[in-house]
């Protein structure tokens, strides 16, 4: 990201947008913010207050360094009690490392936005008194924090952040990150020996090639090779080690891996240079070894941090679940609270969950009334309301106010496992294109091995001083690392792509087919439609909306029926009591309000005539006794962003189908509103089985989506289901991808980085073949010496992997994505 | 050209130096965060502000 210097809201919008968060500010409102001598404004007490305390404390700068604007802060500032979980020592013992007073933790820090971000946290937790050190990782949005403990407490630390509008909860480092960690620490050395190695011989190895003939005299050459050959040796020994021990494994498993011609290659080379050295032969090759070794580490190392970038969607969500909890074990009889480790609790214990906190397991609301971020879960990016029995995803972030959960589920029985076995699963599964460029890098190292024996053979007859090196550079040159690690690559980066953005693949051919699908399948109720009865449109005849709505749902006071729910639902004062109520089955209610008799039900019912209506739409009319008062449109109502799914999709050229059980009235309706040409109602399971087969046998790929549970078999038909669901049974959805964003839209999103994947991976392949054909008959004939085939090789592996990581970086929407 | 037989001995020398040097910042953690440097540069102001609430010798202790 460019640095921008001053990202200070210019001060003419400055009028009507804050100061802070660059939110319009509400009309009628003022919370001034005291910047550089001038009244700025804030959209709402909570940016006031963060904005405040940056000031205050001598931060300002923030608003001159910031290149992107921070999220609004939640009012969560004085939950000081929740943070003092953190304190007690059964919490602390699984994230915080201790000698002493003097305590070490690793935190979690959301809100980051840009560097500036990292600038204002590190100066902020540095004044505090107490804290130690502050170190913000800038790659991970992780701070490393030591503070002495008998002077500051970490809830302390943690309110500190939040004061600032951020969010900082401890993790506990877990055992993957210490061995990536270790890993790449590894990595880093082998490399740096390789590096210095290469440099050094090659200052040794320059003076050899340039020295005129008699101007060095043989002890100095002598000297020289041996130092070479000093270096050389834990380049071989420890910075190539890897690539033995591959190779070795490889031959125990009678398979030709890519590390066997790397191994050969190296080995041979590096054997025979050591007999020159010894013999007095005539060339050395040790600059060419220690520089082969030096780039296919670089590229190696490269590979592996564009995995693990990759792969981090998965493990953030692990990580979410917080430590503590606050259990209530009297409720409801006391709301005693008690500290309870959060891989203690068990189904059934009821938990408190303040705003700002994280759930830490499934369950459902008892008790309040709260919006709930799910967005890492679910992708979904508006915060969900959440009241009595709304269920609770573990590792959901609560946002505004306080929160009895009933815990139901537990560690490996929680949604967010069951996802993240998903995506195990989906990664563990090799596609099938995959498993082919495996096959073929296979039988290309064999030929490889093949064609360097005859290398090796004619030109021992031909040059029998040049066969070696000659052998050494077909054997390096080649690079079956761009097959093999071509498709790999990809997927990986699309997979972790695809889940930030909500959309889970859960098999390995997913997104290969979802590529090349030909025709989308929907279902209409709950994929297209939410699913849910609702009032659509009203239609007043005498009085208005509010009182229509009211007596309606006095009317409906006891039912249960869909109608009843969601005219119930729509009236915001149910107010009224009725009298004499009277249920007449399909076809209304009657009974009497204030001493007035009404009826609500069917046009029949009522003996009215109904006005024009979308056909789609169940009317129900309210009538007293002078006539109709209003009538009311209930249907399944779309879901936003239907109409936009259809749209991008025909515009990628996918034929759409709509195959629904509901009335064919109501499906055709619902397809001509949305532009889908084929659409067909009152289809049993079946029914939908047998059209599905019918679109395959025409040679269609079938894209079938549903939401998971009544279409099972037709999703298991389709070449490629995709589950719209809600989260909640995401983990047992038999589908393909499951859609956890309640973002119809990102289905579309979905099929356009599945379609660049594919294109990406045939590019890979492309170039690898291309360059293969082009390189090893030129090293064959001894045009390539064997640093160059070193060199050609890892830009061939680094050129195929930096072409993958092009997937997950969004096109558009230069501010949208964070940044990593 | 005698001098290379001091010179070279001493290049390794400075050469196994420098890949000591290179392993004790890999285990010292100096490679963890290789973005943030970058723009921490930038955003390094010269005067920091002093916290009244802090001895001298803690300030001191931070700037390191």
């Amino acid at each position: 990201m460019a640095v921008m210097p001053n990202a200070v809201p210019p001060s003419r919008p400055a009028a009507e947008r804050c100061f802070h968060c660059g939110e319009a500010v509400p009309t009628g409102t003022t919370y001034p913010i005291r910047f550089a001598d001038q009244d700025r404004p804030a959209c709402c007490r909570g940016c006031q207050a963060v904005a405040q305390t940056i000031i205050d404390s001598g931060n300002a700068d923030y608003y001159r360094l910031r290149t992107d604007l921070p999220k609004t802060p939640e009012a969560a500032l004085d939950e000081l009690k929740q943070l003092k979980l953190y304190d007690l020592p059964e919490v602390q013992q699984s994230f915080v490392k201790s000698e002493g007073d003097v305590r070490e933790a690793n935190l979690i820090l959301e809100g980051i936005v840009c560097a500036a971000c990292i600038w204002l946290n590190e100066r902020h937790l540095r004044q505090l008194p107490g804290v130690l050190a502050a170190d913000i990782n800038f790659s991970t949005h992780r701070a490393r924090v030591r503070w002495d403990n008998s002077r500051i407490e970490l809830s302390h630390i943690l309110q500190a952040v939040q004061e600032i509008g951020y969010l900082a909860y401890p993790f506990d480092t877990g055992r993957q990150e210490a061995l990536f960690r270790k890993e790449r620490e590894t990595a880093i050395r082998r490399l740096a020996i390789a590096g210095l190695g290469m440099m050094q011989v090659m200052m040794y190895a320059i003076p050899l090639y340039m020295a005129r003939a008699n101007t060095m005299t043989s002890d100095v050459q002598a000297l020289m090779r041996a130092a070479s050959m000093l270096l050389t040796t834990p380049v071989v020994f420890y910075s190539a080690w890897p690539f033995f021990l591959g190779a070795w494994r490889d031959l125990r498993l009678r398979r030709a891996g890519m590390d066997v011609p790397v191994a050969l290659g190296v080995g041979a080379a590096y054997a025979a240079s050591i007999y020159a050295t010894f013999s007095g032969g005539s060339v050395v090759y040790f600059d060419s070894v220690t520089m082969f070794v030096f780039f296919l580490l670089t590229g190696r190392f490269l590979e592996m941090n564009a995995r693990k970038r990759s792969a981090e969607a998965a493990e953030s969500l692990v990580k979410l679940i917080p430590a503590a909890a606050i259990r209530l074990p009297n409720w409801p009889d006391s709301r005693e609270e008690e500290i309870a480790a959060a891989a203690k609790l068990v189904p059934g214990d009821h938990v408190l969950v303040g705003p700002g906190e994280g759930f830490p397991a499934d369950g459902s609301v008892a008790e309040g009334e709260s919006s709930v971020d799910e967005s890492l879960l679910t992708g979904e990016s508006h915060p969900v309301r959440k009241r009595h029995g709304s269920p609770i995803i573990g590792g959901a972030i609560n946002l505004s106010s306080p929160l009895v959960v009933m815990v139901e589920k537990i560690g490996a029985d929680t949604v967010l496992s069951g996802i993240v076995r998903l995506l195990d699963r989906a990664l563990a599964e090799k596609p099938r294109l995959a498993l082919a460029a495996d096959r073929v890098a296979g039988w290309f190292v064999l030929g490889l091995l093949v064609i360097a024996t005859t290398v090796a053979v004619y030109w021992f007859f031909v040059a029998p001083e040049r066969a070696l090196w000659i052998t050494v550079s077909v054997l390096v040159v080649s690079c079956p690392c761009a097959l093999g690690l071509a498709t790999p690559v990809a997927l990986t980066a699309a997979m972790g792509r695809l889940t930030r953005m909500g959309l889970l693949a859960t098999r390995g051919h997913a997104l290969e087919t979802l590529a090349r699908a030909t025709d989308f399948v929907f279902d209409k109720t709950g994929t297209l439609t939410t699913g849910e009865f609702r009032l659509i449109t009203t239609h007043i005849v005498r009085g208005d909306r509010e009182t229509a709505l009211a007596l309606a749902a006095s009317l409906e006071q006891g039912a249960t029926h869909p109608v009843a729910v969601a005219i119930r639902a729509a009236a915001e004062h149910p107010g009224h009591s009725a009298s004499q109520l009277r249920y007449l089955a399909g076809q209304g209610i009657e009974g009497v309000i204030d001493g007035h008799p009404y009826r609500l039900g069917s046009p029949a019912f009522i003996v009215a005539e109904p006005p024009p209506l979308p056909a789609d739409l169940t009317l129900v009319g309210l009538a007293d006794q002078a006539g109709v008062i209003a009538w009311f449109g209930l249907g399944d109502e779309l879901r936003a962003q239907s109409a936009e799914l259809v749209d991008s999709l025909k515009a990628m050229g996918v034929r759409l189908h709509l195959f629904s059980g509901d009335r064919s009235a109501n499906a055709l309706a619902l397809a001509g509103r949305l532009g889908i040409d084929d659409a067909r109602g009152g289809m049993l399971p079946e029914n939908k089985l047998d059209a599905v087969k019918a679109l395959q046998q025409t040679g269609a790929i079938v894209a079938m989506t549903g939401d998971g549970v009544n279409d099972a078999p037709v999703l298991a038909q389709a070449q490629v289901s995709i589950a719209i669901d809600q989260g909640a049974e995401a983990a047992q959805a038999a589908a393909d991808m499951v859609l956890l964003s309640s973002e119809l839209s990102r289905l579309a999103d979905g099929v356009a980085i599945a379609r660049k994947t594919q294109g990406i991976i045939q590019q890979n392949l492309a170039w690898a073949v291309l360059y293969n054909v082009a390189a090893i008959p030129a090293a064959a004939l001894g045009y390539v010496t064997p640093w160059m085939a070193g060199i050609g090789m890892s830009l061939s592996s680094l050129l195929v992997v930096l072409n993958a990581l092009r997937i997950s970086r969004p096109s558009q929407k230069p501010n949208a994505g964070r940044l990593r | 050209m005698d001098i290379l037989y001091l010179l070279i001995p001493i290049s390794l020398v400075l050469v196994a130096f420098i890949a000591l040097i290179l392993l004790w910042a890999v285990r010292n953690g100096q490679f963890e965060d290789m973005e943030g440097p970058a723009y921490r540069i930038l955003m390094d102001d010269d005067s920091p502000v002093s916290n009244p609430e802090k001895s001298d010798d803690e300030q001191k202790k931070e700037a390191n």
